[in-house]
């Protein structure tokens, strides 16, 4: 391993799409509403990731401000989600997905 | 510099993998705290001082206080997780992880081989400064969208996390 002043891109990327892996896969194995939401943070965080690393390497700020926004839609949406949560708990006492089946009928 | 990325990287890893394993919903939100403040330290490394900060004080301050506050109102257990169904999905669920990062990684070993190294830093005015200008000149439109969707994320909130129990009851005020 040479200890040089400067990092591949692509290390950036590969870790880019271990952090999506591991979001996907929270997404699929829990069960709780809360960690479900907070896997998709961690899958917007490896798209803001690999924004970033394309930014750093096209020498282009575009990538920089998509994050923001990125960040600011990331925002709304736990905002929203959280209270809908919120909701469904006091309705369903649970937070448990595989409870909520209040459109099966 | 590799040294402090791999240091990142696998904190970065490290903490992610315990926020969807931990089965304590406090712990799990403390774990990504400490993922978040990892890709701050990450993004610093990519030259991206602006976001590092936004990313500590909108993501590790603003959303996960969110968190922290509906779990500890909602006062959750540590999550039960047995039964065969939900045993099966966990297998299904990894399993396609792994398919996902084999794909991943064949995709990378044909178009992006691992050595293209980041070019040397452009010295510009400062990021915060060049991203403040892109972001009133060019994306000055999907900026000012933006500040909408905030608007309605607002007003759900509200309106959601209101409920639907209109009549509240007086609550006698005075309590020391």
């Amino acid at each position: 391993m040479n200890l040089s002043a400067t990092v591949p891109v692509s290390w950036f990327l590969i870790l880019s799409a271990l952090l999506f892996t591991i979001g996907v896969v929270g997404v699929l194995v829990r069960r709780n509403a809360l960690v479900i939401f907070m896997s998709i943070e961690l899958m917007l965080n490896a798209a803001n990731l690999a924004f970033v690393a394309f930014a750093r390497d096209l020498q282009s700020l575009d990538g920089q401000v998509f994050v923001f926004f990125v960040m600011t839609v990331a925002a709304a949406e736990v905002a929203i989600g959280l209270a809908i949560i919120v909701n469904v708990f006091r309705l369903k006492e649970t937070v448990y997905v595989d409870e909520i089946n209040l459109l099966k009928g | 510099m590799t040294l402090l990325f791999l240091a990142f990287a696998a904190l970065l890893i490290g903490c992610a993998l315990m926020v969807i394993l931990h089965r304590s919903p406090v712990t799990s939100a403390l774990f990504l705290v400490l993922t978040f403040c990892s890709l701050a330290g990450i993004y610093l490394l990519l030259q991206a001082e602006f976001l590092a900060m936004v990313q500590v004080i909108v993501y590790a301050g603003a959303i996960m206080v969110l968190f922290l506050f509906v779990i500890m109102y909602l006062n959750l257990k540590r999550d039960v997780e047995d039964g065969m169904p939900h045993v099966l999905r966990r297998y299904v669920g990894w399993a396609i992880g792994a398919l996902l990062l084999v794909e991943g990684a064949l995709y990378f070993g044909k178009h992006w081989a691992l050595g293209a190294s980041l070019p040397e830093p452009a010295p510009e005015v400062g990021n915060t400064a060049a991203i403040g200008q892109l972001l009133y000149s060019r994306y000055l439109f999907p900026f000012e969208i933006t500040s909408v969707l905030l608007i309605v994320a607002i007003l759900g909130a509200v309106l959601i996390g209101r409920g639907r129990v209109a009549p509240v009851t007086p609550r006698e005020g005075g309590q020391p």
